[in-house]
């Protein structure tokens, strides 16, 4: 293994830059290192003006989603040694809006998160305050995989329908809305379904599955998707039907 | 400049929790969360192994305070132990009628694990990612709130005083390199740790320090600065934290002979399942302490990445290990290669938690008017001298909420609004900002060389183990550092996301906490829970049963003053792990 690697990082700077630019550094190469440990040897001993975000460093805060080499990716869960001898492209993440360098704008996701009610919708009784609602290992099975989003929009930056029809949910926040329609606590299903069962909805997404490979988490988008418009499908069918059949 | 009833600093467990109370007990109240980060990137998202509250028929609240009093080496308040023991369940049951995923029995109450230093199995769990569920069910149910406004990844820099009352904040909008005051009736601090003073910390990027350094800097005072906590199983290289809870599910701790060598350190005696408050289950302070004789014997094994023991897992099986603890075969397939189903795991102490911070009251109130804090940044204090693995997630929800309540009622009767005063310090503030950080770069020195200088002081000065020479000597480090900071560059001139701007900020916000740390521990004549004075070997209750309480003085130095310690049932004894 050789001991330096190159990386290519994009550099944008709205101040000053008309477009954005690729800027090479020469980084160490070593076994441990993920790229984010590349990127933080750029900005401690080469060039304090890269901006990007970072926190926890082990896959779950979700700051860190960047393009590497093409792929959206945590940069603190992708290794440079997979990468030698380089170059390494990094780039921030495809379709969103680029702050600054590799920092892009998550409004857009922000803004549509609280639309499906990503909470726990309580219709009967909120609960006695000293005792859990009950729910079996198997019923929480049922929705735990929709649980891991860690919100990093490495779902949103794959999806080939978010690239050019913006007003679609996306992937993330629609597993989020059946992470609580599948949640045996839960009774919000039926006020999630006018938000879900519309064309930004799920009958935007024509499945090409991309969100679930990129998913760092194991979640699966996709699924979720395609599990709802079955059930989308048949509640629209059941409201044709007279009122004692339904 | 915009204004709320309440503003929040910080959006992770605490600052949600404080938040979701303060327009729970008063509709009317508009609240604002000020945070440098996404909520949901907060570090409250790293914490994996559980939270405890007493829910099980064979536990009592009692149980779980003299489990926390004795934890905390009795430095702890036991009135504040009272009221968190009792006031945990029913926060843990809240949580989990507002969907957090908790694992579950098979007839669906929840699970409950063991956990190091408690006597019984009272710790609550979701797999091995409670802190990341607990974070997102938080995050989740306050979006439905309308009366919550948030200013997601604005830094303050900041707090507004006048005539000894706190009205707010000072924030840059990242986005933009907007600099503006955001104010309020009352403020509270919910901005975590400072585990970033130190090189190898399982705390994410953010955790330095900053809501510390705001009420020091503001005149309120730091308590138990000193109390740094190691945890005894991080990964070499990337200090990821491998949890309690996979010695809780029955993991071992080896030295390079293969011996499980806490046995050789009064806690307990090996046997092959575990042990409630024995051996691996012991106290945080103590098996770290453990690990350093260890390698002073030369029982440990070198790496690149400094001197390991080893964690094993392996006679716990695939089945254990993929429903209990799958995050930990996760992060070490990803960050060490290897599968600890059949490997053993590398693991030495980590910087992880500050028992010290903000000095306050069972309420969350500081000494400020106006200011309260809760969560890591406060001291209340139920964790004394070392804190108990899964006290720190209940305490950020029962302290959350209670400086919640407290700030809303203060917003609510206290109805002063800011003066000519406070407007007069924003513009300051802003001036600082911009002519003295943005405007240096005729520096020498790179902010992140000071920062790297800083963390070595520190683990060598204020480590597991300290004397008076290696304090001395830090702190005069400490103080050299701070002329060079006075000094250094910030390379970086733009308004837009400015991360070197912020980078130096908290640098200048974990120098203030580093010299408080140094200067409570020197003047700390005793050993005691996770502060170990190699000059001062035992614990003497006769000087030192009391509080350290730091204030920044005139001369811009910390200056130490004592506090007595609450006692209501349990009067100090001997701490006793395993016999």
């Amino acid at each position: 293994m050789p001991d330096t690697i190159t990386l290519q990082v994009a550099r944008y700077r709205p101040d000053t830059d008309a477009a954005p630019t690729m800027q090479e550094y020469v980084v160490p190469l070593r076994q441990e290192w993920a790229v984010l440990d590349g990127l933080n040897y750029i900005k401690d001993q080469l060039d304090g003006t890269l901006s990007f975000r970072w926190s926890c460093r082990m896959g779950i805060c979700g700051s860190c989603g960047m393009t590497v080499d093409g792929d959206p990716a945590l940069t603190c869960g992708t290794f440079l040694a997979d990468y030698a001898p380089g170059p390494v492209r990094v780039e921030p993440l495809a379709n969103f809006p680029v702050i600054r360098d590799l920092v892009v704008g998550i409004d857009d996701f922000m803004r549509k998160l609280p639309k499906v009610k990503p909470w726990l919708v309580r219709e009967d009784e909120p609960g006695v305050a000293d005792v859990e609602f009950l729910q079996t290992p198997p019923q929480l099975d049922e929705y735990q995989q929709y649980s891991m989003c860690i919100n990093c929009m490495l779902c949103y930056a794959a999806c080939p329908v978010y690239a050019i029809e913006p007003d679609f949910l996306g992937p993330a926040a629609i597993a989020l809305a059946q992470r609580y329609n599948l949640d045996s606590r839960d009774q919000g299903a039926h006020q999630r379904m006018d938000v879900l069962a519309t064309a930004e909805g799920v009958w935007a997404c024509t499945y090409v599955g991309e969100c679930t490979s990129a998913c760092p988490k194991g979640v699966d988008p996709a699924g979720a998707i395609q599990r709802y418009k079955l059930t989308a499908a048949t509640r629209t069918l059941r409201s044709f039907l007279p009122r004692g059949e339904r | 400049m915009t204004s709320h009833d309440v503003v929040v600093v910080g959006g992770g467990g605490a600052g949600l929790r404080a938040a979701i109370a303060i327009v729970q007990a008063d509709p009317r109240l508009n609240v604002a969360i000020v945070s440098k980060v996404y909520p949901m990137r907060s570090h409250t998202v790293s914490a994996e192994g559980g939270a405890a509250a007493v829910i099980a028929a064979d536990d009592s609240l009692d149980e779980h305070a003299y489990d926390t009093v004795s934890g905390s080496d009795w430095l702890c308040d036991q009135d504040a132990v009272e009221a968190f023991v009792a006031e945990a369940p029913g926060e843990l049951l809240q949580l989990e009628h507002w969907g957090c995923p908790w694992s579950r029995m098979p007839d669906g109450e929840v699970a409950v694990r063991a956990f190091g230093g408690m006597k019984k199995m009272r710790t609550w769990f979701a797999a091995d990612k409670t802190g990341f569920h607990l974070l997102h069910t938080l995050f989740q149910t306050s979006l439905q709130y309308e009366q919550i406004t948030r200013y997601d990844e604005w830094y303050v820099t900041r707090l507004l005083v006048d005539e000894n009352r706190v009205y707010g904040v000072v924030a840059i909008e990242l986005a933009t390199g907007r600099i503006q005051a955001v104010t309020g009736r009352a403020v509270v601090l919910c901005t975590g740790g400072c585990g970033r003073v130190f090189p190898f910390t399982t705390n994410g990027n953010i955790k330095t320090g900053d809501g510390m350094a705001l009420a020091y800097r503001a005149g309120a005072p730091l308590k138990d600065m000193e109390f740094i906590q190691y945890h005894p199983t991080g990964l070499p290289f990337t200090g990821i934290l491998i949890t309690e809870a996979a010695r809780a599910e029955g993991g071992w701790l080896l030295n390079k002979d293969g011996y499980r060598y806490l046995q050789d350190y009064d806690l307990g005696t090996p046997s092959p399942t575990p042990v409630l408050r024995s051996m691996e289950l012991g106290p945080r302070d103590r098996v770290s302490q453990a690990f350093v004789h260890e390698q002073e014997k030369g029982r440990t094994v070198d790496t690149p990445y400094g001197p390991v023991v080893y964690l094993d897992l392996r006679h716990l099986g695939a089945k254990v290990i993929d429903t209990k603890l799958p995050f930990v075969r996760e992060l070490c397939l990803q960050y060490e290669r290897i599968d600890p189903v059949h490997e053993l795991i590398p693991v030495r102490p980590v910087q992880h938690y500050m028992m010290g911070g903000v000095h306050t009251d069972i309420d969350g109130a500081t000494g400020l008017p106006g200011l309260y804090a809760a969560g890591e940044v406060a001291c209340v204090s139920i964790n004394g001298a070392n804190r108990l693995g899964s006290n720190s997630l209940p305490e950020l929800l029962v302290f959350g909420r209670r400086a919640g309540i407290a700030a809303a009622e203060f917003a609510a009767t206290g109805n002063t609004d800011p003066g000519p005063a406070v407007r007069a310090q924003a513009a300051d503030e802003r001036r600082r900002l911009e002519r003295d950080l943005l405007a240096r770069r005729d520096g020498r020195e790179r902010i992140a060389d000071i920062r790297t200088e800083m963390q070595h002081t520190m683990e060598g000065s204020a480590g597991i183990y300290r004397d008076a020479a290696s304090l001395v000597k830090g702190a005069d480090k400490l103080r050299e550092l701070r002329e060079r900071f006075g000094k250094a560059t910030v390379e970086d001139a733009s308004r837009t996301f400015n991360t070197e701007l912020v980078a130096a900020l908290e640098l200048e916000f974990m120098l203030d906490v580093a010299e408080t740390m140094v200067a409570c521990a020197l003047c700390r004549q005793e050993s005691r829970g996770a502060h170990q004075r190699t000059d001062f070997r035992g614990r003497d209750d006769e000087r030192f049963l009391t509080h350290s309480l730091v204030f920044l003085d005139r001369a811009g130095s910390p200056r130490v003053e004592y506090l007595p310690v609450t006692i209501t049932r349990w009067p100090p004894a001997e701490r006793v792990y395993g016999r």
